[in-house]
């Protein structure tokens, strides 16, 4: 009798938080994992990265439950839209193109350089060949500047292609390339002026989920007054990098 | 993995690859590989199902319900299977998540198409928003078996049908002559008779499934195609242990092994299965069974 009572005490218990967790929401963050420093996946298979960290505290502060899924580049923004996650943390940058679909909150990494990384100090990165992720702003400048522009899917593919000749050079944010150039032992180097584009990094969610970007902005900001977000944007970006005042 | 592992820098290359290939995303890799193989084991027939299930309403007498078959089969032929995964897979969810948002939700005040967004009721969500990150990969690993059977079915029902025309007239009209029905011709005489002329056309379906699976990152499952293409790359020290050039060359070339392997394998059961079909078939090819066993 003992035994059945206690049976019906823990499967109540149970019932009661199954019941309370439905009412809970878990926030589903979609990100990419291809694109260190902003978001990889580490030696664990795990999301990590400058994007991950800080999610992870935007969500703390928030006092959401988060978690993160991977999506494919060329598919992001499709399914946010239709809901299979709630916010898109993928070095996205703000542009006015993609306000037109999904809603982004302000910035949390500032408006930076794109850069060209060549293989030779006189690659031509006017007329030449030039490497890009499809479906980014950098491939976008690629394509108005005159120069032949190959598009890959991934941002590791596209220094690849620098790598093994396919192209002269390969144009993406000044950000993601710095760690390249710097391990690459003098194989790859930064050729031209560095083009500022976008206007920052921002979170992207549905247009219809205001709730949800006013709190995400409202702990951004936050962040951002209290210096924590600089902090993050050295340790993963280094010193030099542009911090918020 | 292995206690050795804790600096892998300072480890020669023989520890160093077994530390390496042991890492949390190698499993994730290793996985991969059970994964296409789970989803070709339960793809391949549920396509057949939808296969033999097509090509009988192509066949049916009843013009409006051959209509449907044949409309499924140009249909889906004809439509690039990289557009039928990213929009119908994305319509096919949310259709279910309209279903269910009109069923538990009938209080809500909302539109749910807003703009571009599409919005259903927490408790309408497929899976549930707090669902454990495995059940949403079962889900779509679900939607991606579904999909897959539906435009491999299509095919295969074409190769049916054609297998169905293919039995020698003689054969029915000599079930019809015997008195048998419509339906026991088409069990008894047509069905059996019919596979040896439809397997040559199915195997090769079976092959192109086989190195179909990369498409199921569209749906956002890691197939072993995304997980070599992710390993392979050029590895900056900065964000791991174990840096390393690109090695994307030595990762597809195991993914040519397996491929291969696995064709290979396919072929031997193929032939089998061909030969074991053939047994006293009115074919060229089960006449010689029969000459060779007499």
């Amino acid at each position: 009798m003992k035994k059945i009572l206690l049976a019906t005490a823990a499967l109540s218990l149970t019932a009661g938080m199954a019941f309370a967790e439905a009412h809970s929401k878990t926030v589903r963050m979609g990100t990419e994992g291809a694109y260190p420093p902003y978001n990889f996946i580490n030696d664990a298979g795990e999301v990590d990265g400058f994007e991950r960290e800080l999610g992870d505290e935007l969500c703390k502060r928030a006092e959401l439950t988060c978690e993160w899924v991977k999506n494919d580049w060329d598919s992001i923004i499709p399914n946010l839209v239709s809901s299979n996650y709630d916010t898109i943390m993928a070095g996205m940058s703000i542009t006015d193109e993609r306000k037109e679909v999904v809603a982004f909150t302000q910035n949390y990494y500032p408006p930076t350089a794109s850069a060209y990384v060549a293989a030779s100090e006189d690659a031509d990165i006017e007329g030449g060949v030039v490497a890009g992720q499809t479906a980014t702003i950098q491939a976008g400048h690629v394509a108005e500047s005159g120069a032949t522009l190959i598009e890959f899917a991934t941002p590791e593919e596209t220094v690849a292609a620098v790598r093994n000749g396919e192209a002269d050079a390969v144009f993406a944010d000044k950000d993601y390339l710095v760690p390249i150039v710097e391990e690459s032992g003098g194989e790859l180097m930064f050729v031209g002026d560095d083009v500022p584009l976008g206007d920052g990094i921002g979170m992207a969610l549905r247009q219809s989920d205001t709730e949800l970007r006013d709190t995400f902005d409202a702990v951004i900001t936050e962040m951002k007054e209290d210096g924590t977000l600089n902090t993050m944007l050295k340790k993963w970006f280094g010193d030099d990098t542009t911090t918020y005042e | 993995m292995f206690s050795f592992c804790t600096d892998p820098s300072i480890l020669d290359d023989w520890f160093w690859t077994a530390c390496y290939l042991t890492t949390g995303v190698h499993m994730s890799f290793y996985m991969s590989f059970l994964k296409v193989l789970l989803l070709l084991a339960v793809t391949a027939p549920v396509a057949l199902a939808f296969g033999f299930g097509g090509a009988m309403l192509a066949r049916a007498r009843f013009a409006p319900l051959s209509w449907v078959g044949k409309g499924y089969i140009a249909l889906v032929r004809g439509v690039p299977d990289i557009a039928f995964f990213l929009f119908f897979v994305i319509a096919l969810d949310q259709g279910i998540e309209y279903l269910r948002h009109k069923v538990l939700c009938s209080d809500w005040d909302m539109p749910i198409r807003q703009g571009s967004d599409f919005v259903v009721c927490q408790a309408a969500k497929m899976p549930l928003g707090n669902a454990a990150q495995w059940v949403h990969e079962t889900y779509g690993f679900a939607l991606a078996v579904f999909t897959f059977a539906i435009v491999f079915g299509a095919f295969a029902a074409n190769v049916l049908f054609g297998a169905m025309r293919a039995v020698p007239r003689p054969q029915l009209e000599t079930a019809e002559a015997y008195g048998m029905s419509h339906r026991q011709t088409f069990w008894r005489v047509l069905v059996p008779q019919m596979w040896v002329y439809a397997l040559p056309g199915l195997s090769n379906l079976w092959l192109v499934l086989i190195k179909a699976t990369p498409l199921l990152f569209l749906l956002g499952v890691e197939d072993i195609v995304y997980w070599a293409r992710e390993l392979g790359g050029t590895k900056t020290p900065r964000f791991t242990d174990y840096p390393h050039p690109d090695y994307r060359m030595w990762y597809f070339l195991a993914l040519l092994v397996f491929y291969l392997l696995f064709t290979r394998i396919s072929e031997v059961a193929l032939d089998r299965l061909m030969k074991r079909l053939t047994r006293g078939q009115a074919t060229t090819g089960g006449e010689a069974q029969r000459r060779a066993g007499a």
